[in-house]
């Protein structure tokens, strides 16, 4: 059914105030940076201004450097990020369904997780014997909790009376848990893999501007102690685009994974 | 049904037996007793009404029957056998929601074969079959989310039977389903059970539908559950929609009424 004429210009017109408020930001930062703004407490002194930032963001996108950069820090995230979801979603199922399990691998677990995965940068700089390693575990550190606290919650809350009909159908412990366990846990599993990539994406940005020698964060960091200043935003900007990227990612894999969850058409 | 066969399979079900049942829940201070004193047995093939206030632990013996729940004591045996947890043997068929929400229609019917290691063709086929029985061979490849709630409840009726069970079991299956909708159901259950003649325990407070449907009833106290009668209905199959107006129907009613407003203390709803 076509929508009524009117709401279609209404929908126009707050695409326009959407575009006008983004235009007006980058004018206001554009007009900070060009006048040098000086707020006592606040400067745009060594702000470069958009059009500055726009160059350098051409300039890296020409070069090399940026898919060694971009190339470098995907790996880490792949590693320690795929690390924790596989070791996060394994505990959270035993966690979930063993009583021995949870009293085993529960007590440490809740005794680290009030550490914020960037405390750990030091202590694991001098734990690993290199520093690649070092920001793969970091990595996995600020994954894991998310990942392993949705599972189990995903995995006790699944429906008792579904877990008795599959029962009553002849399932079997195993079948039980792939049946009916993981797709029942599925959608809080995805919840907890969506955090624990916002946190894995931070942690390695914290890593790398602290003991980095590629990757973005580092990359950031490098342009901010070789007063680049333009490229500072431009890492930022890349930063952000990976985390948008990484997260749409995910959405798509949930929408993939669970097409129960938005049926296209109901009776 | 053609080749498949269920109802040729195993004849027209199990017979069970109720003895002396004491189910006890709860612990310490908050432990009561559900049902005590329960003492019956179900004919093979006979479609029985379990029929009781909220509360009276009609849901809590049928659980028993199921094997999801304990009994505390005394014995229940189904051709002799006693109950040793949940098994295909005894479908169940709850009050909703227990569909897998991830498996269309068909793979939620073929579940039980496919536990039971039924190469996948030949389990499909005989979802397939199934489900045209139950009326709903154009909504295989739905996800249960996208069916009515009656669609639901063959879709569930469906997954039980395709197990070839020696008792089906009904937790008020339609309690949740609008007055029309229900009735219907009610019709299209008898219709499934003429084809495939299984012992059935249905379990209802709804005393027009235990008339409707059963060839016996059993009327429950209030808690602890106990048997206050034991009624066999003289009404011929199939039975009509307007069954329900006929002078005995009504005559049967009252006294139903009558005997749980004596024994029930909880309101009985109809």
């Amino acid at each position: 059914m076509p929508a009524p004429r009117h709401s279609n210009q209404r929908q126009g017109l707050r695409w326009l105030v959407r575009a006008f408020s983004i235009l007006s930001c980058l004018a206001l930062w554009q007009f900070a940076s060009w006048a040098h703004l000086n707020l006592g407490a606040l400067t745009f002194r060594n702000v470069p201004p958009p059009t500055e930032v726009v160059e350098a963001a051409v300039v890296l996108f020409k070069s090399p450097k940026l898919l060694a950069h971009i190339g470098s820090s995907l790996a880490r995230v792949f590693a320690g990020y795929g690390g924790a979801a596989a070791v996060g979603i394994g505990f959270g199922f035993a966690i979930g369904r063993s009583r021995t399990a949870s009293d085993l691998l529960l007590p440490p677990l809740e005794l680290l997780r009030p550490i914020p995965a960037v405390a750990w940068i030091p202590l694991s700089i001098l734990i690993f014997t290199s520093s690649e390693l070092s920001m793969i575990f970091i990595t996995f550190v600020g994954a894991l909790f998310p990942i392993i606290l949705n599972t189990v919650h995903g995995v006790i809350n699944v429906d008792r009376r579904l877990l008795d009909s599959a029962r009553s159908l002849g399932g079997t412990r195993l079948a039980i848990l792939w049946e009916i366990v993981l797709p029942g846990a599925a959608p809080s599993i995805v919840t907890g893999l969506a955090i624990g990539m916002g946190t894995s994406w931070f942690c390695l940005v914290t890593a790398e501007m602290i003991s980095g020698q590629f990757g973005i964060g580092y990359y950031t960091w490098e342009a901010y102690t070789l007063q680049n200043y333009a490229d500072i935003i431009v890492g930022m900007l890349v930063i952000g685009l990976m985390g948008m990227g990484s997260s749409w990612l995910l959405t798509t894999l949930g929408k993939v994974l669970m097409p129960w969850r938005r049926p296209a058409v109901t009776r | 049904m053609s080749a498949d066969g269920a109802a040729a399979g195993n004849g027209r079900g199990g017979r069970i037996h109720v003895n002396n049942v004491l189910i006890a829940l709860g612990e310490g201070e908050s432990a009561f007793q559900a049902v005590s004193g329960l003492d019956f047995a179900v004919e093979p093939g006979e479609l029985l009404c379990l029929l009781g206030p909220s509360g009276c632990g009609k849901s809590t013996l049928l659980g028993a029957l199921a094997g999801h729940q304990i009994v505390t004591g005394g014995t229940i045996t189904v051709d002799g056998e006693p109950i040793d947890g949940p098994s295909p043997d005894r479908g169940i068929v709850f009050q909703q929601h227990t569909l897998f929400p991830w498996k269309k229609v068909r793979h939620n019917v073929a579940f039980g074969p496919k536990m039971r290691g039924v190469k996948r063709a030949e389990r499909l086929h005989a979802a397939d079959q199934i489900l045209e029985l139950v009326g709903l061979s154009g909504f295989k490849s739905f996800y249960p989310s996208q069916l009515s709630g009656g669609m639901q409840q063959r879709v569930e009726i469906a997954r039980v039977l395709i197990n070839h069970p020696r008792v089906l079991l009904m937790d008020e299956p339609f309690s949740a389903l609008d007055a029309q909708t229900r009735s219907r159901m009610q019709e299209v259950l008898l219709d499934i059970w003429t084809k495939i003649p299984t012992t059935t325990v249905f379990v209802t407070h709804d005393i027009d539908e235990a008339l409707f449907l059963a060839d016996r009833i059993i009327v429950m106290s209030a808690r602890p559950g106990r048997v206050i009668e034991d009624l066999n209905l003289p009404f011929a199959r199939p039975r009509r929609p307007d069954l329900v107006t006929e002078p005995e129907f009504v005559r049967l009613k009252r006294h139903v009424m009558n005997l749980l407003r004596h024994f029930g203390e909880a309101a009985v709803t109809t």
